[in-house]
């Protein structure tokens, strides 16, 4: 019986010699290396020439371009997932006209380049010299010259959008698909529509499953945004390369183009952080601190309390 | 109880009434002439070994499943169809619905809305579907979840319940509607068994508030305590249906002495 006593009692806690990882140090040194190899090459040669990134870095014509590269890749995703959604809701549809016509949209969006969509938007006018609204062989109501309806942005807007709305509608339909058929009785048991189900049920859940691969697609879009300047469009890329057919320094103007996507898509990627955790509510019990918090933590643990100075 | 069990076979209008139903997936039979008649207020109980159609006919009364042939009758309405100069016609979606509404549904695996609380998952029905103000909706789903004991909880997330406080938050979401029938299908049998009580409390107290239940269940003591019929099931038919203490401790048929000794 006074053996019970003993074990209730606080246990001598383990002296326990760490496990070494000499692999990790050997990957650090590795690593070291590499880095410092990097950061001298990037510092002393001249060609990077940093004077002249900095110097256009933030001229008028690279703060426009960079704007336009962010409005347009926006307003494409927002095309994407909007249509993306309809062609997704569409493909699982009762209806068979409106599932096969999704499939064909998919079909047709997707097995083909979006440069080459981009182009036939900009050069529609030579396909078809007016548009308009009417009866097909019958008369028309609206016509409009179709160089003067497809600006350079309606051009890029429509060729990144309606081909991101291809994959989108896959990424949707994933998402839609992931969530328990349970869901859909439960709801309908309910008496609620098809329609209020998808809405108020289905979608919100499956969020969790779309959300993360269309910031994928945000971040791909960002970047793809640059085709446009071919269209032409003056989006960064269109603006980078204005500036250097002028000063014919290239690799620098490149080098600071690409610090601007890299810096847009790393805010990308914190936007995408709280999107997540926003839909993660109701399938993790508790939502893990975000890095912020996690810092101020540990801010709060190391400034002494009052008080606890001795 | 009593007075409910007399309401029960009275020649009220029956609330479930079905006719020689069958149900075939992929042309095998699964429901083979099921002819069975539920009165208002009665609690009617359905038994049976697994694959019997239990939850099949379950669903054919809220057509979340067609019937191929018979007539399932929903308080004087045929289910899913409209009948106009002796044909049948098919129901729109929107009068489906408001046929549901009036049906309340009870699964084995809860299916709770995972992405809402539990006062949300009460109050989406009344909000969406009866169009309830959203503060009259909260007061009534307050009301429920305080009647099957889950006042204190009502902000936690389904997956923040335990199993049997996830089937009492959906029993209230079901009432939430205000159905004249309300449909179980077993929903005891994901749970663990200190749990089996509390839901079967909450129901057991519909029973004597008067709602009529139909219930797929294993639990005979259930059964013999709270229900006014038992019907027994097997491979689509109806073996056998009486009061629960005759079904259930003298029956007649080979099937049913099988199964009730392999569960009893
Ligand atoms: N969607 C379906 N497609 C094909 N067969 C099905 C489908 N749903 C059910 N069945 C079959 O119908 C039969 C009856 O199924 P049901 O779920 O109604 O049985 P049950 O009596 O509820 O059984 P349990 O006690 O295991 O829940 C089973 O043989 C099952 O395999
Ligand atoms: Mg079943």
């Amino acid at each position: 019986m006074t053996e019970g006593s003993d074990v209730m009692a606080t246990p001598e806690p383990l002296k326990v010699v760490p496990l070494r990882h000499p692999g990790r140090w050997a990957a650090m040194a590795v690593i070291a290396v590499l880095l410092a190899m990097l950061v001298h090459a990037l510092a002393t040669n001249p060609r990077f020439n940093w004077p002249e990134q900095a110097k256009y870095g933030f001229t008028p014509a690279i703060r426009q371009g960079v704007l336009t590269t962010l409005w347009l890749t926006v307003a494409a995703m927002v095309v994407g997932v909007v249509l993306g959604v309809v062609l997704a809701v569409m493909r699982l549809s009762p209806n068979p006209v409106l599932r096969n016509a999704a499939w064909i949209y998919i079909w047709v969006f997707r097995g083909t380049p979006v440069l080459v969509q981009i182009l036939v938007w900009a050069s529609l006018g030579a396909l078809f010299p007016r548009l308009g609204l009417g009866i097909p062989f019958g008369p028309q109501f609206v016509e409009a010259d179709t160089f003067s309806l497809i600006s350079g942005f309606s051009a890029a807007l429509l060729g990144l959008g309606l081909n991101e709305a291809a994959y989108m509608a896959e990424i949707v339909r994933a998402g839609l698909l992931s969530v328990n058929e349970g869901q859909w009785e439960a709801a309908g048991a309910l008496g609620m529509r098809r329609s209020q189900i998808l809405r108020r049920v289905v979608l919100p859940q499956a969020m969790r499953v779309i959300v993360p691969p269309t910031g994928n697609e945000t971040i791909s879009m960002l970047k793809t945004t640059s085709l446009v300047a071919y269209v032409p469009f003056a989006e960064l890329l269109f603006q980078t390369q204005a500036i250097y057919a002028k000063t014919y320094q290239v690799i620098p103007m490149l080098l600071m183009a690409s610090l601007w996507y890299l810096a847009m898509t790393s805010v990308l990627m914190i936007v995408q952080y709280y999107i997540e955790r926003y839909y993660a509510r109701g399938s993790v019990r508790q939502l893990p601190p975000t890095p912020w918090q996690r810092v101020r933590a540990r801010l709060e643990r190391r400034r002494p309390r009052v008080g606890e100075h001795s | 109880m009593t007075d409910l069990s007399t309401t029960a076979s009275a020649p009220a209008a029956a609330m479930v009434q079905a006719e020689d139903v069958w149900k075939s997936y992929d042309n095998t039979p699964v429901l083979k002439g099921i002819t069975l008649q539920v009165s208002p207020g009665e609690v009617f109980l359905l038994l049976g070994p697994s694959g019997s159609g239990k939850s099949t006919f379950l669903r054919c009364i809220n057509h979340l499943e067609t019937i191929d042939a018979g007539r399932l009758m929903l308080d004087g309405e045929l289910i899913g169809y409209d009948e106009r100069s002796g044909r049948l016609y098919e129901k729109k979606p929107r009068d489906v619905a408001r046929q549901r509404r009036q049906v309340g549904m009870v699964f084995q695996q809860f299916n709770l809305f995972a992405h809402r609380t539990a006062l949300e998952n009460v109050m989406e029905g009344p909000v969406q579907v009866a169009g309830l103000a959203k503060s009259e909706a909260r007061d009534k789903a307050t009301a429920l979840l305080d009647r099957v004991g889950l006042a204190d909880r009502r902000h936690l997330y389904p997956n923040q319940l335990s199993g049997g406080q996830q089937q009492r938050v959906a029993i209230a979401r079901a009432l939430a509607m205000e159905p004249k029938l309300m449909l179980f299908d077993e929903p005891t049998s994901a749970l663990d068994p200190e749990l089996v009580g509390e839901v079967l409390d909450v129901m057991r107290q519909l029973a004597a508030d008067g709602m009529t239940m139909v219930v797929v269940t294993h639990e005979i003591g259930f059964a013999r305590e709270v229900g006014d019929t038992v019907a027994f099931m097997d491979a689509g038919v109806v073996v056998e249906s009486g009061r629960p203490d005759d079904v259930l401790l003298n029956p007649q048929q080979a099937r049913t002495q099988a199964f009730l000794s392999k569960v009893l």
